[in-house]
């Protein structure tokens, strides 16, 4: 009895070490999925806040505006955003000014404090350019290779998520007291695109 | 005997730590991170902004609707433009003497239940925040993220305000209106202490 039982954990023993010697390569790096681009400009969109908060200010807006402005934001900011970002393909290396983000800052967290009532055209308006803008600065410098278009697209994608994220969160929101919390959210942004402006022209 | 088994809890004590083991954290903060919590820290170190930072949120709370979002709105705003007239090289004199003044009025204000028109209050809370502001806008440390800086230290700010308005919450009851008024005279209290401090 003993015996089979020895003979029983060679075995497994045997299979287990098989199964461990012949295994493949995960290959679970993203070098080897060849999806590190995308990534790379997912990453770059959510690690820069001169990008992602005048987004989520965009994003903000639409959800206190309702469903409607949502919707449009959602489909139109990472479209003109992917489409400014590909323009920005062929063109030089440029850095993008800090004037240009403190007036994206003061113009967008000041409607949101404002809970400004905006027709849908002026809001699908300011997400094509804040996207058109915004995209073409990202997209310089990136280069024209293949590599540099999935980033681009990771770009896009990033901006598409955190607008569906936000607006969404925003529009189901109705006890007051959470709108007005939105509404003071504007106010820090108002506030740091304020900083920023004092910071470039001391700088300057 | 007794050896081997002093070896074994050696060992086992030995063993615990290893697996017990915490981040070192032997990296020296820098770059973009820092920047936003050097910013995030700054209004939270010092004693003198945290009193009137949670000061204007316990005035908004006493004074309810509309008073208790304008005034944290009104705050960072005019603080950013503290801080925007400091970076520009605007001297506003009397800084720490504004700070000191600010925890006493705000907390004489709330000890008080005063009950200005809602322009007046906005106001005072304004004049307060340039002084803040004009504080927190002129110590970036170099080598750190400007925007990250001033991110970190308006998101703060409104942090501390939402704590006073959290605090505030106890205005419902009578009890908790009495709690309210005894903490604005502790602020007031504390800002007499940063204005001594500050004159002698």
């Amino acid at each position: 009895m003993k015996g089979v039982r020895a003979s029983r954990l060679q075995t497994c023993v045997i299979v287990t070490l098989s199964v461990a010697l012949c295994s493949e390569p995960a290959e679970a790096h993203l070098n080897s999925t060849g999806v590190g681009p995308l990534y790379d400009g997912l990453m770059h969109f959510l690690m820069s806040p001169e990008d992602l908060v005048p987004a989520l200010a965009l994003a903000l807006l639409a959800g206190l505006r309702g469903a409607a402005y949502g919707r449009r934001a959602l489909f139109t900011l990472p479209a003109a955003w992917l489409l400014g970002s590909l323009f920005g393909l062929t063109a030089a290396a440029t850095n993008g000014s800090a004037v240009l983000s403190s007036f994206w800052f003061l113009l967008l967290g000041g409607l949101v404090v404002a809970d400004a009532n905006l027709s849908l055209r002026v809001m699908t308006v300011l997400a094509v350019l804040l996207g058109l803008v915004h995209g073409y600065l990202n997209g310089t410098g990136m280069g024209q290779s293949g590599f540099a278009v999935v980033a681009v697209i990771g770009l896009a994608s990033a901006v598409f998520v955190l607008t569906a994220l936000t607006a969404a969160f925003v529009v189901q929101l109705r006890v007051p007291w959470t709108r007005i919390a939105v509404r003071v959210a504007g106010s820090w942004i108002v506030a740091s695109g304020l900083l920023i402006l004092g910071w470039s022209l001391r700088g300057s | 005997m007794r050896s081997a088994r002093q070896h074994k809890w050696a060992l086992a004590v030995a063993v615990l730590a290893v697996l017990w083991a915490q981040t070192a954290f032997a990296h020296v903060e820098k770059s973009e991170a820092a920047g936003f919590l050097t910013g995030f820290r700054h209004p939270i170190a010092g004693l003198d902004h945290v009193l009137a930072m949670v000061a204007v949120g316990l005035w908004g709370a006493q004074l309810g609707a509309p008073a208790i979002w304008v005034l944290p709105i009104a705050f960072p705003m005019l603080m950013a433009v503290g801080g925007m007239l400091g970076l520009m090289g605007v001297p506003i004199p009397g800084i720490e003497y504004g700070i000191a003044a600010s925890a006493i009025l705000l907390g004489t204000a709330v000890a008080f239940e005063v009950r200005p028109a809602l322009v007046v209050a906005a106001l005072l809370v304004g004049v307060f925040a340039l002084f803040h502001g004009h504080a927190h806008g002129t110590e970036l440390p170099p080598g750190q993220s400007a925007l990250l800086y001033s991110m970190g230290f308006v998101i703060a700010t409104g942090c501390l305000h939402a704590l006073g308005i959290g605090i505030g919450a106890v205005h419902r009851w009578t009890w908790g209106q009495k709690l309210l008024r005894a903490a604005g005279a502790a602020v007031a209290a504390g800002g007499v202490f940063f204005m001594w401090k500050a004159l002698v």
